[in-house]
């Protein structure tokens, strides 16, 4: 299990090949990367994203402990980036490797729908108005009932 | 005790510091809260409306009447919104 969090951007393509060439004994590799949004009519300059140091790397290691239990995983990675990002940058990835296909399908969707809310991250938006907090989505948290 | 009270995004800024020592007798969250709410106006601004925030007590996420025994460290912020 490898926890990063972490100001400078990540080489998805790197991090990917090197998670999955390290589990020959796994037959299933999952990847997620979520990224900012580039779309013209948002008009967003930037995105900053605050962290609580110390909780979030805890918060992280117990999520990807339980994904790693329930799902009998071979390994599981999370990478999320905290400061300053431009749209188009790569916020976060997941990686999980199990023996299926389906458990590290559904091991990569509860790490993503925990850490969403789980995870002590807030990000705020800058236009050319200033900034906004992003507000949580209640989906977000429906999302969690399912688990 | 004295604790460690921080104050992350909107929350942060509504109060003006990210961090502050306290020396306080509040048995649980809830009379931490209210000390600080009677404290000054930007405290009470933060802390009106207790839906919109969630409370960690020692990095653990947990909930306004968790009691403060042995606390080191309080954070208050508001839903999180990571990935």
């Amino acid at each position: 299990m490898r926890i990063l969090v972490q100001e400078a951007p990540f080489d998805f393509g790197a991090e990917a090949q090197a998670f999955a060439s390290g589990h020959k004994d796994m037959g299933a590799v999952v990847t997620f990367t979520g990224i900012v949004r580039d779309l013209p009519e948002d008009d967003l300059d930037r995105m900053v994203i605050e962290h609580y140091p110390g909780m979030t790397e805890k918060a992280l290691e117990k999520i990807a402990e339980e994904a790693t239990m329930r799902w009998g995983l071979g390994d599981a990675l999370v990478i999320h980036r905290y400061g300053t990002l431009r749209p188009g940058d790569m916020i976060m990835m997941v990686a999980t490797a199990a023996p299926h296909r389906v458990d590290a399908f559904e091991a990569a969707e509860f790490l993503m729908d925990y850490l969403k809310s789980r995870a002590p991250f807030w990000k705020q938006e800058f236009t050319a108005d200033g900034g906004a907090w992003v507000a949580a989505k209640d989906a977000d948290e429906d999302a969690l009932k399912r688990w | 005790m004295t604790l460690d009270v921080l104050y992350f995004a909107w929350v942060r800024e509504r109060i003006g510091l990210p961090k502050e020592k306290l020396e306080t007798g509040a048995a649980t969250v809830m009379d931490l809260v209210e000390e600080l709410r009677a404290r000054e106006e930007r405290y009470a601004l933060a802390f009106s409306d207790l839906s919109a925030l969630r409370v960690a007590v020692d990095q653990e996420l947990t909930d306004f009447d968790a009691p403060l025994n042995g606390a080191r460290e309080v954070a208050f912020f508001p839903p999180m919104t990571g990935g």
